[in-house]
């Protein structure tokens, strides 16, 4: 495996008790990766339910630590285009997906790889925050053992170190084991990103995190974000605009085209915003459509 | 205006009658099945072919029947609807057809699963008259109501689950161990209560398979008799023993309204420990 940009430096007793930030220096709109490495690449990739196609030949690369906007109007396989990446298509019985994806250049829809193992590496965080029915703590905890962390020691340094990194563990120390459902909203989505950093993830996909949330909660998950780069690669969907151009250094505008979506441009996020090469894009970014 | 009147008119009528019917009923076991009771008539053996003494061997041996039916009937409808649900899609056609033998076997009328049970586990396998033979035949009969609760239950569990944990690289089993089966467990239990209830009160299947003897059962290959079959015989072939029916009867009721009052609750505790912790 290529290292990444920033080394994970997940230990707690590094830096004990202080706030840590994983930023890669002061943030400008949309700054390019110092050096772009290909992380996931993806080739002519097409999906379908049933006999209705829902994306054509979509290809793109996706660079390791660095924040991708997918942006589009509704219906333009956004969603569909995430969970292809990490094989969550293969729940939907009716869903057809063909093209290569390839993830440090091993193909995914290769027999051998392990699908859960993919799925603990490309961790997938949804529009509607998705805590299970149990504490708080038992979130974290249950993927964990799932996949052989079933110290108590250890996961109890992991449930407090992932918490301190989406910024509730101060909110929820006292109530570890109170419900998850009981906390609010944004709680919940920090909480399920919190999930997905335990299993140690090297790709987020980010489904309209910050939608269901109310605008203070969704600055504070987008700043949770912004200090997540470099660590991870992200891939974020958003249809706030505005929020593309502040976190991401990569955007890609989808848009449907004879019934399908396609990927109309991709490029360095201020390129898109700035300077889009279609005018499709243009008039997406300015407004006027979609 | 009148419409909406005379719609709450109705609806009070009709639930007015249904309670009464209730009522009525349970009125008249107490009228006359009453003066029987005592505790000593719960735990004596019976006399005279039921006309005096009480109805101990018969509890027992009730109580024998239901345990063997639901420890037979309660795990492998789990297992089928965790099939159903979990592990199989939704329009493929062995599922179909599973589902479509359940239907019918719901509907099939208990004298048909009683002489199922006595030609198969009494005859065939050679269980004879027993407790067993009986036990057996109530879990083919309670297997369709299990598995539909069972798997209403389950699928009443969002699908968000699934993809959440599937998400998180969670296989299928440890979804469901974890997050689905803890959500669905008050319809199991509920479906649990319905198939006991619908166990407790059959006749037509357990009168070819554990058969009328009211001694006390000494394991379970004996013939033991069952609280209905004590009612029918009672009622029907038993001079004099009217009132000793009544009296069992009201006892079966009685039993009847526990497991559903015992029913609810639990579900109740379990949806509210959900909510509250876990
Ligand atoms: N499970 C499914 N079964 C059938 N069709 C589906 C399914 N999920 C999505 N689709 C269809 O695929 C197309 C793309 O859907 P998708 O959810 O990927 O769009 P999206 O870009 O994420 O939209 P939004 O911005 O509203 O979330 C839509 O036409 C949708 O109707
Ligand atoms: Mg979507």
């Amino acid at each position: 495996m290529k290292s990444l940009l920033i080394e994970p430096d997940r230990h707690p007793k590094d830096h004990p008790g202080q706030e840590r930030s994983y930023t890669l220096g002061p943030l400008q709109a949309g700054p390019p990766c110092c050096d772009p490495q290909t992380l996931l690449s993806i080739k002519n990739l097409s999906l379908s339910y049933g006999s209705t196609p829902a994306l054509k030949n979509v290809s793109l690369d996706i660079y390791q630590g660095c924040i991708t906007a997918l942006i589009g109007p509704s219906g333009c396989g956004k969603t569909s285009f995430l969970s292809a990446l990490n094989r969550l298509t293969d729940m939907i019985p009716t869903c057809n997906v063909s093209g290569d994806i390839h993830f440090h250049g091993i193909n995914i829809h290769d027999p051998k790889q392990d699908v859960l193992n993919l799925r603990r590496n490309i961790g997938m965080i949804f529009q509607k925050p998705l805590p299970f029915p149990v504490s708080i703590r038992r979130n974290i905890e249950l993927p964990l053992r799932e996949h052989g962390i079933d110290n108590p020691t250890e996961s109890d340094a992991i449930v407090q170190q992932v918490l301190s990194d989406v910024g509730l563990w101060a909110e929820v120390k006292d109530r570890l084991n109170a419900p998850a459902q009981a906390l609010s909203g944004g709680q919940q989505q920090r909480l399920c990103i919190a999930r997905a950093l335990a299993l140690k993830p090297q790709v987020l996909l980010m489904d309209e995190p910050c939608s269901a949330l109310d605008p203070i909660s969704s600055a504070v998950v987008e700043d949770l974000i912004q200090r997540l780069r470099g660590r991870y690669t992200i891939v974020i969907v958003t249809h706030n605009l505005a929020q593309a151009k502040r976190i991401a250094n990569y955007a890609g505008f989808f848009w449907v085209s004879d019934r399908a979506g396609c990927l109309i441009e991709f490029g360095q996020c201020k390129q898109i915003f700035e300077s889009p090469q279609h005018e499709l894009t243009a008039a997406y970014v300015n407004g006027s459509r979609g | 205006m009148l419409k909406n009147r005379l719609a709450t008119l109705l609806i009070w009528l009709s639930v007015i009658l249904i309670s009464a019917v209730f009522v009525v009923l349970v009125l008249d076991l107490v009228r006359h099945g009453w003066a029987e009771l005592s505790l000593a008539y719960l735990v004596d053996a019976p006399l005279d072919a039921g006309r005096g003494g009480g109805i101990g061997p018969i509890m027992v041996s009730t109580g024998l029947i239901l345990a063997l039916t639901i420890s037979v009937a309660a795990p492998l409808s789990l297992a089928t609807a965790v099939f159903l649900t979990e592990f199989s899609s939704k329009n493929s056609v062995f599922s179909g057809i599973i589902k479509r033998s359940l239907d019918v076997l719901a509907s099939v009328p208990s004298i048909v699963f009683g002489l199922f049970g006595n030609a198969f586990f009494c005859v065939y396998l050679g269980l004879g008259f027993s407790i067993l033979s009986g036990g057996l035949t109530l879990a083919c009969m309670v297997l369709p109501i299990l598995i539909r609760t069972f798997s209403e239950g389950l699928r009443a569990a969002p699908d968000e689950y699934r993809l959440a944990a599937a998400a998180l690289g969670l296989n299928r089993a440890a979804a469901l161990r974890h997050f689905l089966l803890p959500t669905a467990t008050p319809a199991l239990i509920a479906g649990l209560m319905l198939a006991i209830g619908r166990a407790i009160a059959e006749t037509a299947a357990l009168i070819f398979t554990s058969g009328y003897v009211d001694r006390m059962p000494d394991s379970l290959m004996d013939s033991g008799r069952a609280l209905s079959i004590h009612i029918y015989d009672l009622s029907m072939n038993v001079a004099g023993g009217d009132s000793h029916a009544n009296s069992a009867a009201l006892i079966l009721i009685s039993l009847l309204f526990m497991i559903n009052t015992l029913s609810s609750k639990l579900a109740y505790h379990w949806m509210h420990k959900r909510i509250t912790c876990l």
